[in-house]
């Protein structure tokens, strides 16, 4: 009931400032990318602005992924949506049917302009010396993640870890289960959303990890320098996290060539700096040589190891799925 | 409306049909909505769903936490009711506005302050960690937050009674010879088991349903800590619609029936008592 009043509310709202002078746009996001749009919505403005003489204005709306795309589904009218993965931009293409399934082949690279990676994060001079993922199943460490049935981040965190441990266990998929239920049995709080989890362990005090997105791990130390630091394990997963626009509402809204400029700029030169600037990896040349040395070499496995959303989706996630029956006793 | 012609008061049937349309626009219809959806569901994905382990789990927790948070607001309401009614103290005026105030807060709020309070780094966690009690991401912090957001319910629905009951009855009690512990139990008591009952069907009620500040402190881990409220999200967020209204309709009838039992026992006090 909520999202749809929070859509009907949107959708008044569009209607009255369509009436007036600047063209609305609204990027629905996942819960990490606040300061990322924040700043890249001004520089689009700016540069829209001096090309086209055409005011833009852009809202955000963040929270979790999953989230945020049931509520694109239920009628949000987002012109572009920006999510965590592109599992939930696949399910506004079935369920909604907003845009076409091949959505992910109209854009460069996947339609992923930046990605990212999961890291852990430790309290300050890591006191458990934990170093690798075999470390945090020892006795009596606790661990925080979010619940990847409603986190996107907690889904990459979940195959980061399983794609450890198949590697260690050369290849078994059995004992990457175990080593992922061995995991989940450390946890203390499951929290819904990637920004709660890193609440629960920078000001609550609880865990000795965090697993995390590597940009909301950087901004943790940034904030608390004296609480936590940072440790990037041996292997991680390459986090993609896509961004398309939404032809159904670009079409009624007739904001179509602006959303498309929009995800376009995010692959400029300009943008990219912002995107490094901002701890999420971007993939400009420039760019990448500018903020390499930020970003620690280590290997990624990626979601097509693991044969695609739709699959991981089926198999771990859905009702029934492995993450079900290693969190039930 | 024959059965109720003789009655001297005129108005009966427009302010039932207002009653039954209200009822209606207000209940009937989202709930109907509610059942409908869940009828999407074939009879064996129905039973499966709404007996998983899991599931089966989280009613537990929900009814168990708010029962006990029902249970203790029940006696500390009495007891607050009773200070309010009975005695002239300063501030009294700004207890007695601070009782409605968990129905002000929104409950998230609720949820975070309690949370950072009873967390093992929080004010009360502090004290509370080295003597093994942990609140914060554990059972008793949802019962926490159940009691908190159900305060109001038990002290307002006893103080008129209080208030009607006046000093005069125990002082005829205390005259007639009873000593303090008859005059409660034999004098005020029996007065008050409906209005208390009442406000423990309501605050249990409320409790049960609540999402906002509970899915802060408890930790919401599967088997353990996971509240009913917030698995149907986690079913809304998986677009598994249908799912999560048949276990919103189970715990709808549940709450049905444990209220009508209530109301039963209440009407049964009341008929013995006549």
């Amino acid at each position: 009931m909520k999202h749809l009043l929070i859509a009907t509310a949107l959708l008044a709202f569009g209607i009255t400032l369509k009436a007036e002078d600047p063209i609305n746009l609204l990027n629905v996001s996942y819960d990490p990318t606040r300061e990322l749009y924040a700043e890249f919505n001004a520089a689009f403005a700016a540069d829209y602005l001096k090309k086209t003489g055409k005011t833009v204005k852009i809202d955000q709306s963040h929270g979790g992924s999953g989230k945020q795309a049931r509520a694109v589904i239920d009628g949000l009218k987002a012109d572009v949506v920006t999510l965590a993965l592109a599992g939930d931009i696949d399910s506004i293409a079935d369920k909604g049917r907003q845009l076409p399934k091949d959505w992910q082949s109209r854009l460069p690279l996947n339609s992923t302009p930046y990605s990212s990676t999961i890291v852990f994060l430790v309290r300050k001079g890591n006191p458990k010396g934990l170093k690798d993922w075999g470390d945090l199943v020892k006795p009596g460490i606790e661990v925080i993640t979010p619940n990847p049935k409603t986190s996107g981040g907690a889904r990459w965190n979940y195959l980061a870890a399983w794609g450890w441990a198949k590697k260690a266990n050369g290849g078994s998929d059995e004992k990457a289960q175990a080593f992922v239920k061995d995991l989940f049995a450390h946890v203390p709080v499951l929290d819904t959303g990637a920004r709660g989890a890193g609440t629960t362990f920078v000001q609550r005090g609880i865990g000795d990890v965090l697993l995390a997105w590597e940009n909301e791990a950087y901004l943790a130390v940034k904030e608390t320098p004296d609480a936590v630091e940072f440790v990037t394990p041996s292997l991680s997963i390459l986090a993609e996290p896509p961004v398309a626009l939404v032809d159904k509402v670009v079409d009624r809204k007739g904001t179509r060539e602006v959303a498309e400029a929009y995800l376009k700029f995010l692959y400029t030169p300009e943008a990219q700096d912002l995107i490094g600037k901002h701890f999420y990896r971007p993939t400009d040349p420039s760019a990448v040589a500018k903020y390499g040395d930020r970003f620690k070499k280590l290997d990624l496995v990626t979601i097509a190891d693991f044969g695609g959303w739709a699959q991981v989706q089926k198999l771990h996630f859905a009702d029934g799925g492995i993450f079900d029956k290693i969190t039930i006793k | 409306m024959h059965f109720r012609s003789h009655s001297v008061l005129p108005g009966f049937g427009p302010t039932l049909g207002i009653t039954v349309l209200y009822l209606s626009l207000i209940v009937l219809i989202p709930l109907g909505a509610l059942v409908l959806k869940t009828s999407e569901l074939t009879w064996t994905v129905f039973w499966s769903t709404v007996t998983d382990p899991r599931v089966l789990a989280s009613y537990r927790l929900s009814f168990g936490a708010a029962a006990i948070a029902a249970l203790i607001n029940a006696v500390f309401g009495v007891i607050v009711a009773w200070v309010l009614v009975r005695y002239r103290f300063p501030g009294k005026a700004l207890i007695d506005a601070l009782v409605d105030l968990p129905f002000a807060l929104p409950t998230a709020v609720a949820g975070i302050a309690l949370t950072a309070l009873y967390a093992p780094n929080g004010w009360l966690g502090q004290l509370l960690t080295p003597l093994g009690i942990k609140v914060a991401y554990d059972w008793k912090g949802v019962v926490v937050a159940l009691t908190f957001i159900g305060l109001p319910f038990v002290v307002r629905t006893v103080q008129p009674i209080l208030e009607e009951l006046g000093k005069d009855v125990e002082e005829a009690a205390v005259s007639l010879g009873a000593n303090r512990w008859q005059t409660i139990t034999r004098v005020i008591l029996p007065e008050l088991w409906p209005a208390i009952l009442t406000g423990f069907a309501l605050a249990f009620a409320r409790a049960v349903g609540e999402y906002g500040s509970v899915v802060f402190i408890s930790g919401n881990l599967p088997m353990k800590t996971e509240i009913t409220p917030l698995l149907i999200i986690t079913k809304l967020e998986q677009y598994e619609y249908a799912q999560a209204t048949a276990i919103a309709v189970v715990m709808l009838v549940v709450s049905f029936i444990l209220l009508l039992l209530i109301n039963l026992l209440q009407h049964w006090i009341s008929r013995r008592r006549a």
